[in-house]
């Protein structure tokens, strides 16, 4: 089960992502995640205080925009992740691949 | 002790697996880090097999048993699908499912870095995949 919601705050947009991030729900991250980077918005933040999952499917979601993400030189930076969640991403070495702040007051003071 | 949890042939059961898996580690004291890193890889591990291994129309649930021993846990999970040895599969280079936008193969990456001990036997009716994590209960 996932929740995702967009908002456009100032000059960004952000992405909440609440729930699970599995095999059966991270289609719909994708699909939410894919709109926003075609939507051409240059500052996107996903906030992930809420979630609680993830699993390779998720971070799949995450990898496979790396690449048009540098291509459209989006600013592109998670924050809030849990110890267990940041934990995922540190396994494969994510952290290094992706921008990952602790939480919202430190993205906003370097965007 | 042993538990045992079986699991419908939909990507949308996982969730009740991944519940009962955390909550057998609880009850053992497991930490949360530790309990998550068990639970993701036994959730990688049944989402291939209900995706891959399992032709759409099967019945068939996935078994999944989990023994406590005094040094770490072992999970067992049986599947009557395709035989797939995750042992013998070559993991991609995370710089190239980057290039070629592939949303798959991290989940075996995540299974091997997690797992200390990995068997995996296939017979003509079913095949048995044994996952061992040393906890210092």
């Amino acid at each position: 089960m996932i929740e995702i919601h967009k908002d456009i705050e100032n000059n960004y947009l952000l992405i909440t992502v609440e729930g699970e991030a599995d095999a059966s729900s991270a289609i719909h991250l994708d699909n939410s995640i894919k709109e926003s980077i075609e939507e051409d918005h240059k500052i996107i933040l996903v906030d992930c205080t809420k979630l609680n999952y993830i699993s390779s499917a998720g971070l799949g979601v995450f990898m496979s925009h790396i690449g048009e993400i540098e291509e459209k030189e989006i600013n592109f930076i998670l924050f809030g992740l849990s110890e267990k969640v940041m934990n995922v991403f540190n396994m494969l070495g994510l952290d290094q691949l992706l921008t990952i702040k602790s939480n919202k007051e430190e993205v906003l003071a370097g965007i | 002790m042993n538990y045992s949890f079986d699991i419908p042939p939909s990507k949308d059961k996982l969730r009740q697996m991944r519940r009962f898996v955390t909550e057998v580690l609880q009850k053992h004291q497991v930490t949360e880090l530790e309990t998550n890193m068990m639970v993701l890889a036994v959730d990688e591990v049944c989402a291939n097999i209900i995706i891959h291994g399992q032709p759409e129309d099967s019945n068939d649930y996935v078994r999944i048993i989990i023994e406590v021993k005094k040094q770490g846990i072992w999970f067992e999970i049986i599947d009557k699908g395709a035989a797939f040895d995750i042992l013998k599969y070559n993991e991609p280079v995370l710089g190239e499912l980057i290039k070629s936008k592939q949303k798959g193969g991290m989940g075996i990456m995540l299974v091997k870095k997690i797992m200390d001990e990995i068997k995996f036997k296939s017979s003509k009716n079913q095949n048995s995949l044994r996952l061992y994590k040393k906890v210092d209960f």
